[in-house]
């Protein structure tokens, strides 16, 4: 079985490891877990200006595949960290998914279909080349400390810092932290070290998932199968990645021995049974049984949770990498603010709140159709197969057939908001991330909004010219309109922001809508602004 | 009024999601007996016994595919 591409990464002892425990270096941010998530967050944290320590155990990635699909929302947040082009270029873009019940179409669905956005719905590329890119990314930064073979075994709180106990090639040393961030996956250690619990739902079924290297004509779709004829009676998901290599996921029932199952031996028939042929190489052989399940709260005192540490969501609907990116993308802003002393640590609140309900989001989105491709009972069943075979030939079953629902940005019902006190027929709405558009400089290049806003740290208004109030002071603003510097020829930006005259929304730094206003006043961007960086009462109220 | 198969829910998994946590936990013979009483329910409450007589053909069709007979153990297991 030919290896993945690995990177391997050189331990190297730190002056911090000479330090006497009493003595125990002090960083303002630890992040403990080199995965996507952490080196993402670390990214965002230096960029806004704040050195990082990131803390991994291993010292190697390119163990398997893992996530393969990465949404609009991550490459755009991607591309704003410096990494979404590359991202793009070497991954495999789709929009198209495929769902077949045996051998018909039973229907189709296209994830974008409309034009003027920079980034696609989604590309599929291995976890290892994510991770790789970033870790490229990193050596671009030097307020990134990145430390390989450094294994966190003991974590305390303090009254204004955490001890973190951390055992190397050398032997032990102390640190302490203002804020850790656990980015230390699925079977995080400091979960346990902070006494949570993480609770859910296991699912019985069990699936073969295999990353096969082979040169086929597929299309580069998200292809999905019930009950396919080289697989009877269960489901088969086929997914195209980079490099010729075919991720390939097979429904085994709750049945099957995993040590028996995982043997190429066994699953080489299978997959020759799917693509009808033998011409192919194993990258990666796993046998999963998915659950469901988060923390409770993902903020313990100084300790905050982000990704699979804090949440865990079955693969199908893409929802697991993704959703923790969104984790890093909330927390880096509000900790940069905190650090900076330009917000409350009660600000923190809202990660906890916001990520929460997204959490809850995917694990429902992710239950629904774990249960839809795995049903629990004889009754369950016999549901699921009417749906398949009403949806033949009506579209309400069409729309209940669920082979996953992928991954969107969820829309925070958030205290950092300011509600609406103006109409709008369109637009993202206050606690929604903001919509791509294509503009034009005025000098006549063609640009995106996203790559407008990315230039912007803090917060922005996003300002539509020809009598707006330009008196504003509290934050930057993209001004866009016939004399302004950005134009708007397509008219999609106004289209997509039921922008009137004078118009204006107000951009968290993360690109969520904190308000949006139709005649705006520097009061009322000031208020929203307090709002949103929870300077005000309502905004640091636990719900 | 003709039978609607178009979706009319805003969120049909949520809808199909409903029914089947009404079936978690009960015998097949409950199940059966729940369905019964839902078609009834439901039947009653659209009220209109040309849709009735649509969605009943409908529904016949979906067993005429596997030769009159309902075949849900096919892909157990």
């Amino acid at each position: 079985m030919p290896v993945p591409r690995i990177t391997q990464f050189g331990y190297r002892r730190h002056p911090d490891q000479d330090r006497t425990a009493a003595d125990a270096a002090r960083h303002p941010v630890v992040v403990v877990g080199a995965g996507p998530v952490g080196l993402t967050l670390a990214i965002d944290l230096a960029q806004r200006g704040h050195p990082v320590v990131v803390l991994d155990d291993a010292d190697r990635i390119g163990e398997g595949s893992r996530a393969i699909c990465f949404s609009k929302r991550s490459l755009e947040l991607w591309d704003r960290l410096g990494v979404g082009e590359r991202m793009v270029e070497k991954g495999v873009v789709w929009k198209v998914g495929k769902i077949f019940l045996k051998d018909d179409l039973l229907y189709q669905f296209d994830l974008l279909p409309e034009d003027g956005h920079k980034m696609p719905a989604f590309i599929n590329l291995q976890q290892y080349y994510a991770e790789a890119f970033l870790v490229d990314r990193i050596g671009e930064l030097p307020q990134v400390d990145l430390r390989w073979r450094n294994k966190v075994i003991g974590l305390e709180q303090r009254n204004d810092h955490v001890v973190l106990t951390i055992e190397t090639p050398d032997g032990r040393y102390h640190l302490k932290a203002g804020y850790v961030v656990a980015c230390d996956g699925a079977r995080s250690a400091l979960r346990g070290f902070v006494g949570a619990e993480f609770s859910g739902e296991v699912f019985e079924d069990q699936f073969l998932i295999a990353d096969v290297k082979m040169t086929a004509e597929f299309p580069t779709e998200r292809w999905f199968w019930f009950d396919p004829p080289f697989h009877a009676g269960q489901s088969a998901l086929l997914h195209r990645q980079p490099d010729d290599v075919w991720r390939i996921d097979l429904q085994l029932g709750p049945d099957a021995d995993p040590a028996v199952e995982r043997l190429p031996q066994n699953v080489r028939p299978r997959i020759e049974r799917m693509l009808g042929h033998g011409k192919f190489d194993f990258e990666w052989i796993s046998i999963y049984k998915f659950q469901c399940r988060r923390m409770q709260r993902f903020v313990h005192e100084r300790v905050i949770f982000a990704g699979d540490s804090a949440h865990q969501v079955s693969p199908f609907g893409a929802r697991g990498a993704n959703s923790g990116l969104e984790d890093a993308e909330n927390v880096a802003w509000k900790l940069s603010m905190i650090l900076r002393g330009a917000a409350p640590t009660v600000l923190l609140d809202s990660y906890d709140i916001e990520r929460s309900a997204a959490a809850d989001e995917n694990i429902r989105a992710s239950t629904r159709s774990t249960d839809f491709i795995a049903p629990h009972s004889q009754q369950e069943r016999r549901m699921r197969q009417m749906v398949l075979r009403l949806a033949k030939e009506t579209e309400f079953a069409k729309r209940m057939v669920n082979g996953g629902r992928l991954s969107t940005p969820s829309v925070y019902d958030s205290p950092l908001s300011t509600p609406d006190n103006d109409t709008w027929l369109a637009g993202p709405r206050p606690g929604a991330q903001m919509i791509d558009a294509p503009l034009m400089s005025a000098t006549g290049e063609p640009v995106h909004l996203t790559d407008v806003r990315k230039a912007f740290d803090g917060f922005v208004l996003l300002q539509v010219m020809n009598g707006a109030n330009t008196d504003i002071s509290a934050c930057q603003s993209i001004r866009i309109g016939d004399a302004a510097p950005l134009r708007d020829p397509s008219g999609l930006f106004a289209k997509r922001y039921d922008a009137s005259e004078g118009a204006a929304y107000l951009l968290r730094p993360d690109g969520y809508v904190a308000a949006r206003f139709r005649m705006p006043t520097d009061a009322g961007v000031k208020a929203a602004i307090a709002r949103a960086s929870a300077m005000t009462e309502t905004s640091g109220a636990t719900p | 009024m003709t039978l609607s198969t178009t979706s009319n829910f805003a969120d049909p998994d949520a809808a199909y999601r409903l029914v089947v946590e009404a079936h978690r936990g009960l015998s097949d013979e409950d199940s059966a007996a729940l369905d019964t009483a839902l078609v009834l329910i439901l039947a009653n409450h659209i009220g209109d016994a040309e849709v009735l007589r649509e969605a009943i053909a409908l529904a016949k069709r979906q067993l005429v595919v596997t030769g009159g007979k309902m075949d849900s153990t096919r892909d157990a297991k």
